[in-house]
């Protein structure tokens, strides 16, 4: 390697590019590029990630699930698009903070139910309609979503849940009485129903 | 259904080279302006693209050329090429900026695979697929680019 070609490397490692390169966010957003928007929140209950389509609230993710591989399936089943853009997401968290903070007992969020299909879709709508305080057994989900035989399914419909926290999952528990299980790990869900005094006696 | 990545995962992983290229190639000044429309080009085109494992040729693409429509607006702009621009241009040492001032002076092609080599550290296989040539005429254009700043750079020393 020559004199030139030297000094072209050693150029090269001088250019001023060492801060962290401009946000697209604003842009993207404005010219509507951003298919899937996310931001991260901290919580009682761990770190959160939010993501929104355009359509609203589409996942929320647990810090164990490993939020690079919510993201790879997210880019897989709705789009590639998938970008850092914490501002389509400052009401979801401002609200979360909200209720957290026991002042807030229901989310006013446009949500997006396309990661959820048929009976599941159904017994998550039933989940949305339980009250904060208030519980609703795996027995009740099932007939409300139409099947009331399918109570195991209404078990797997909670488990897969992708919008926990906002669809309130936490708040279906077993018909003995019991907690039952939580996508989000049993400690989780205990947590939540002390927040809004519900744990089950 | 292809099997792309996030593309804040593009992002965070290329990042860094399109913004050194876009500094090589467009000038400092124009550095964060290059990047910002390379990325957004290359958001909005995103999910067409057949091949994740082409991704970062693909971006460079679009990054130079990006960088050649930012140099030639400033070229057809009153602005004095030479001129250094106005504004908050992170700094580069006067002599560094010396050299990408010539190799901004050199023939898009020419221009485009010199920063490849040396700023993005391409070989000269990913050099082609970014220009969309072979892999020996991305040698001959980095072979030709050198040739010619050398000639620069020794008709300068003459002259001092």
């Amino acid at each position: 390697m020559d004199e030139l070609e030297t000094a072209l490397r050693a150029a090269a490692d001088r250019l001023p590019v060492e801060a962290a390169p401009p946000s697209l966010e604003e842009r993207a957003l404005r010219d509507g590029l951003v298919d899937v928007a996310y931001a991260t929140t901290e919580s009682p209950v761990g770190r959160l990630l939010l993501a929104a389509t355009p359509a609203g609230v589409v996942r929320v993710g647990w810090t164990d699930e490993g939020f690079d591989a919510v993201l790879e399936d997210l880019a897989e089943r709705i789009s590639p698009r998938v970008l850092e853009a914490p501002r389509r997401l400052d009401d979801a968290r401002r609200q979360l903070d909200e209720y957290f903070a026991g002042r807030r007992t229901s989310f006013a969020l446009p949500l997006d139910h396309q990661l959820s299909r048929g009976f599941r879709a159904r017994a998550q709508a039933a989940i949305e309609a339980i009250p904060f305080g208030q519980t609703g057994t795996y027995a009740s989900i099932a007939a409300a979503a139409g099947s009331p035989r399918a109570v195991r399914a209404a078990g797997t419909a909670c488990a897969t849940n992708p919008i926990p926290l906002i669809v309130p999952c936490h708040r279906v528990v077993r018909s003995d009485g019991s907690m039952g299980q939580y996508g989000g790990g049993v400690e989780r869900k205990r947590l939540l129903l002390e927040l809004e005094h519900a744990l089950p006696a | 259904m292809s099997r792309l990545p996030p593309f804040q995962e593009v992002l965070e992983r290329y990042g860094r080279d399109v913004l050194r290229v876009c500094a090589a190639v467009a000038g400092p000044a124009h550095a964060d302006d290059c990047y910002q429309e390379t990325m957004l080009a290359a958001l909005s085109a995103y999910p067409g693209l057949r091949d994740p494992s082409v991704v970062r040729s693909w971006l460079l693409r679009i990054a130079s050329n990006k960088a050649i429509d930012a140099h030639r607006t400033r070229a057809r702009s009153p602005v004095p090429v030479a001129e250094p621009d106005p504004g908050a241009a992170p700094a580069v040492p006067a002599h560094d900026e010396e050299l990408w001032a010539r190799v901004r002076e050199l023939p898009d092609k020419q221009r485009i695979a010199v920063a490849y080599r040396f700023v993005a550290d391409l070989a000269y296989r990913e050099i082609g697929d970014a220009m969309g040539t072979s892999e020996e005429a991305a040698r001959r254009n980095v072979f030709e680019g050198l040739r010619r700043l050398r000639a620069v750079h020794e008709a300068a020393a003459a002259t001092r």
